[in-house]
């Protein structure tokens, strides 16, 4: 008795690089060599470095994370060391005439940091879970607090700076503009995001993802857990330090902040709102919080605590993140339903829309009452002006938002209806 | 010697309070199997609400009151926070009190502020209770010293001789068994969150007038409360106990002791070097024992964790 399977066996029939894994690659470089035709200004510049230089970041963080289940509140410190090395070989470029082409800076941080998460990893990744995650903690603290007191490495209170110009040419670039500088971070970010990618395919990868789900199982298959977490967390170090240098090629300076725990915690909290769960998570974490940092800490004091309260709810409500959002809707899709969705949806948004922007208008009056200067009560929201004593603009912006979210209560039900019948493989209407 | 004794008293009251949050936070560990991030916040939270019901009622009523608020905050965090994250898993609980303990740092700074707060000790206790050769010891310290043994004990009371402390313990190893007997195993673990975060609570009341009560307060105790329950092993009441008494003297000393490192490296027979400020080693020669007072809790840990993974008094392998 044979049954014959429904799937033939491809098995090493298949083409080792399949285009529909080219393709994204493909689309990602062209998006990211015609971003700065469209943004020219400096400040543009700046920050899609900036972007550049978190994603590679969150990406090795995920390396842990989402692929090996370490959770690690101090991962900020091999981008930090990267970084700091990173810099005094520039400086020794400049002042003691090393040769070495700037764009070939990233690798000899990145050989720091796997330095460095070699020798921390050698006791730290022997359990996961809580107790790695102390570990990480407190070795974050003890680096953090070293670099205050080993002045000739990390520069003290002021930290270390250096000039990235000073370098031999490479290719007629001397990476003085901003663009060059872009290129160059942009073309690092494609090398590390492809190699890391490469290397969650890899055996070693796989075995990685088999130790987060069920370290004791992988053990009886022959696989030390406490090596397969080392290997993953030394590269890791390695791709956090070639983020560390490019922040130094960026920034020209490194202090204490780039090491401390509160980079280690944002780390953390892009990485997850992303969504561990994918490997586009940490790109799109990486982009969405950027922007919220830019954008709305123009407008309002009080960004992060909307950043603290997205947050857990993300954690409790939406543990896979934007990815995890976005990644929810394939199964309508591939049923051909997700049409069913968009009505729904689109009645939702505005309801949604105006609770979350009265809410925030609620916190923001509460606030400039409490804390705005004593007797200036004008304050401006949403382009109107009012006096945020009185008890007019309070009152409006709650009723504004009770009104709503009562709203958005009522239309819960027919989504959760909408939601249900989307994802129904029959068809029976 | 005079300066010896009053360290060790200083010493004492640091390992104390340090033992308020440690054994909350082991408790709470040995019951849920995550590490409360959001611990030290509710520390602070003990300290900012015991301020704000002090300019009102004045200290006493503060300290009564601060820490059940706080208590009952964190049960109902429990409730309907934790209690949802718990089914994805430890990882994301730990996830979860850490973006706690990041909103309640922006939420104290939402309601007051950057600044640091005027929380003062109580007249009544604002007075020297004894002097140790010219070095006076202020009676507050010596309420501290009063308030964390007795809570110790009572905890200790609670937990080894009365009905509900049995229960609790039973709760923390056999769960199951225990809500078969007909127990509310998960009222006991929301109560038992709720008590050690009230715990964390008044050791909040009682340090914000010496400590200061300011948005860090948290962040500068968390990650020392940390490394003490590792050091102490995860879940050992009794090595909470011990490490963070070691925490406070190794603490105190090192503040206390101005131990240069020029002197020893002199007397080993090392001469300075004539222009020390562009000499590459300028660090080990000016480095002093107060300076590397605040590292040495971590490096302690790092040490424990290479030679005794289980830490000090831990059972299993950590």
């Amino acid at each position: 008795m044979t049954i014959a399977s429904k799937t033939p066996l491809t098995a090493g029939t298949k083409r080792l690089i399949s285009l529909s894994t080219v393709l994204p690659w493909a689309f990602a470089a062209l998006f990211l060599l015609i971003l700065p035709v469209v943004f020219q200004t400096s400040s543009a510049l700046t920050i899609m470095n900036q972007m550049a230089i978190t994603i590679v970041f969150a990406l090795s963080y995920n390396m842990l994370l989402g692929q090996g289940g370490m959770l690690s509140f101090g991962h900020a410190v091999y981008m930090g060391i990267g970084g700091f090395f990173a810099m005094h070989v520039l400086n020794m470029v400049e002042y003691q005439g090393l040769w070495l082409p700037l764009p070939l800076l990233p690798i000899i941080g990145g050989m720091f940091g796997m330095l460095f998460a070699f020798i921390i990893g050698s006791f730290s990744t022997r359990r996961a879970g809580t107790v790695f995650a102390m570990i990480s903690l407190g070795v974050g603290e003890l680096i953090a607090a070293c670099s205050i007191i080993i002045v000739v490495f990390f520069g003290g209170e002021e930290g270390i700076s250096g000039d990235r110009t000073m370098g031999p040419e490479f290719f007629g670039m001397d990476f003085a503009s901003q663009s060059e500088v872009y290129y160059l971070t942009v073309v690092w970010l494609m090398i590390a995001a492809i190699l890391m990618y490469l290397f969650s395919r890899t055996p070693i990868g796989r075995i990685a993802n088999a130790v987060r789900d069920n370290e004791e199982r992988a053990e009886f298959l022959g696989y030390s857990q406490r090596n397969v977490r080392w290997i993953s967390f030394i590269v890791s170090g390695f791709f956090a330090g070639v983020a560390g240098s490019l922040f130094a090629v960026n920034f020209e300076i490194l202090t204490e902040e780039n090491l401390n725990l509160a980079t280690s915690g944002s780390i953390l909290l892009i990485t997850f709102l992303g969504g561990v769960g994918f490997f586009i998570g940490p790109i799109i974490g990486a982009i969405v919080f950027t922007l919220l940092q830019t954008v709305l800490g123009l407008y309002t004091e009080i960004w992060s605590l909307y950043l603290g309260i997205l947050f857990v709810a993300s954690v409790m409500f939406f543990p896979g993140g934007f990815a995890g959002v976005i990644a929810m809707h394939r199964r309508p899709l591939s049923l051909g339903k997700l049409h069913l969705l968009t009505g729904p949806y689109l009645k939702v948004a505005i309801p949604a829309v105006t609770s979350i922007l009265s809410l925030a208008a609620v916190l923001e009056i509460l606030f400039h009452k409490r804390h705005g200067f004593a007797g200036d009560g004008a304050m401006s929201l949403y382009g109107i002006t009012f006096d945020s004593h009185g008890y007019q603009a309070l009152g409006l912006a709650i009723v504004i938002a009770a009104i709503s979210l009562f709203l958005v209560s009522r239309i819960t039900p027919e989504i959760k209806a909408a939601w249900d019948e989307a994802n129904h493989a029959g068809d029976d209407q | 010697m005079a300066l010896f004794l009053v360290n060790i008293l200083d010493g004492l009251v640091t390992g104390l309070l340090l033992f308020m949050l440690c054994s909350g936070l082991t408790l709470i560990f040995s019951m849920m199997g995550v590490l409360n991030f959001a611990h030290a916040s509710f520390y602070m939270l003990g300290a900012y609400f015991a301020y704000q019901i002090s300019t009102v009622t004045g200290f006493w009523m503060g300290l009564l009151v601060a820490p059940v608020i706080v208590g009952v905050i964190g049960a109902l965090i429990e409730r309907y926070g934790l209690r949802r994250v718990h089914k994805y898993g430890h990882v994301p609980e730990l996830i979860f009190t850490f973006g706690l303990a990041l909103l309640i740092e922006e939420v104290v700074q939402f309601f007051w502020g950057k600044s640091q707060m005027a929380y003062s000790e109580p007249l009544a206790l604002d007075f020297a209770a004894f002097s140790i050769a010219g070095n006076s010891f202020p009676a507050y310290k010596v309420f501290m010293i009063f308030m964390a043994m007795g809570l110790f004990l009572v905890l200790l009371y609670i937990l080894t001789k009365t009905r509900i402390g049995m229960t609790i313990q039973a709760a923390l190893s056999y769960p199951e068994t225990v809500q078969n007997l007909g127990h509310n195993v998960p009222l006991v673990f929301m109560c038992v969150f709720g008590v050690g975060t009230a715990m964390a609570g008044l050791a909040g009341v009682i340090a914000g007038p010496v400590l200061g009560t300011f948005p860090g307060m948290a962040l500068q105790l968390g990650s020392i409360v940390f490394v003490t329950i590792v050091i102490g092993g995860l879940g050992s009441l009794w090595g909470a106990l011990v490490a963070s008494l070691i925490i406070g003297w190794l603490q105190t000393f090192a503040a206390a002791y101005n131990v240069a490192m020029e002197d020893i490296l002199t007397a080993i027979g090392f001469t300075k070097p004539e222009n020390i400020w562009d000499h590459p080693l300028q660090d080990l020669w000016t480095l002093t024992l107060p300076q590397i007072g605040p590292i040495l809790p971590y490096l302690l840990m790092v040490f424990v964790l290479v030679l005794r993974p289980q830490g000090l008094m831990g059972k299993r392998e950590t």
